[in-house]
């Protein structure tokens, strides 16, 4: 499964940015470093796949924020945003992996189609 | 395409819209990691329900839709992603429009929306290949039929059976224009679909008159291998 390159919306980022960030980070507001137009994270363009993401301006497409799966390491670089904001959205607590106990059912229910 | 419940014990609540992440480990090690929108609606129900279309050839959706067993023990994280969501809170009309399993998780609006917390004026278009691709279709129509404000176009844009009532087209400017709310009510417009169909859709939104920021969209790939 190749990561493919499609342009998708920041908001698919929220997985990984919670590892980095105790509140849920796509409602922060990124002020791009280059054109310094600001737009909440979860809707800049995003790029690339789980283990490599690369999230671009709406403006002006300058990259912002790339985020890079390294073996079990997890980088953010921030080079191309020049200030991120919080608000007014209330911050929400970003996820963790949790796995559902032994005993605990997962439950398929009826297909739908 | 299948609906999966999972039970879980430390499940914080989630806002309609939110995705989680699942992630798969093989014997070797190696870790598969796929984001799919959660379909229940919001609250702190334990049960969380995902709708996976099954992508041929992925790494995470054939083993979700084909060998996944009740029982199975499985790693998700979430709630996540807190930009593309609807709270019931909100006064403005609510617009939806989906394409393919991109109706997901404006399921999970419409479910929100469906308990006693709101009843603000809401719509659907939703846009499938056949009349078999839709998803929750019986449920969809049951929605239709309380008459709580709840309006449902479907259009399909690779033939329709005889006897179809909807539309027969890709989503275009018309239909938007025809189905949508009038730009003084003010409505909060969530796209969701293929890449290409959320790009056009909210272009042409933005040219019916809608404000950029009154248009949340959230965008899976070719592979659809994100849901």
């Amino acid at each position: 499964m190749t990561d493919e390159v499609a342009r998708l919306d920041g908001n698919a980022a929220a997985g990984p940015l919670s590892r980095f960030f105790a509140f849920e980070a796509t409602n922060l507001r990124v002020t791009c470093a280059s054109c310094g137009a600001e737009t909440v994270l979860g809707r800049l363009h995003l790029y690339g796949g789980s283990r490599a993401m690369i999230l671009r301006c709406i403006r002006c497409g300058e990259v912002n924020l790339r985020l890079l799966e390294v073996g079990p390491s997890l980088r953010l670089d921030l080079r191309g945003a020049a200030l991120l904001a919080l608000g007014p959205e209330p911050a929400t607590a970003a996820g963790t992996f949790v796995s559902n106990q032994p005993g605990e059912a997962v439950r398929p229910t009826a297909p739908q189609s | 395409m299948r609906s999966i419940t999972f039970e879980t014990k430390a499940w914080a609540g989630h806002m309609a819209g939110q995705h989680v992440d699942i992630r798969l480990t093989a014997d070797n090690g190696y870790q598969a990691q796929r984001s799919y929108s959660i379909a229940s609606p919001a609250g702190c129900a334990p049960d969380v329900e995902l709708t996976v279309e099954c992508v041929s050839g992925g790494e995470v959706s054939p083993f979700l839709t084909e060998e996944l067993r009740a029982g199975d023990t499985i790693e998700l994280r979430g709630p996540i992603g807190g930009y593309f969501t609807w709270n019931p809170g909100s006064s403005s009309p609510l617009m939806l429009i989906a394409g393919g399993s991109g109706v997901v998780p404006l399921m999970s609006m419409l479910r929100t929306r469906n308990q006693p917390a709101s009843k603000v004026p809401a719509k659907l278009l939703y846009s499938s290949r056949s009349a078999e691709d839709i998803i929750y279709r019986d449920e969809l129509d049951r929605l239709a039929a309380n008459r709580d404000g709840f309006d449902l176009v479907h259009t399909l844009t690779r033939g329709a059976p005889a006897g179809w009532k909807g539309q027969t087209r890709r989503v275009d400017r018309d239909m938007l224009a025809q189905c949508g709310f009038q730009l003084a009510e003010e409505p909060q417009i969530l796209v969701c679909g293929p890449t290409s169909f959320v790009e056009t859709v909210a272009d042409q939104l933005v040219s019916l008159g809608h404000g950029e920021s009154a248009i949340k969209t959230e965008r899976f790939g070719p592979t659809g291998d994100k849901r």
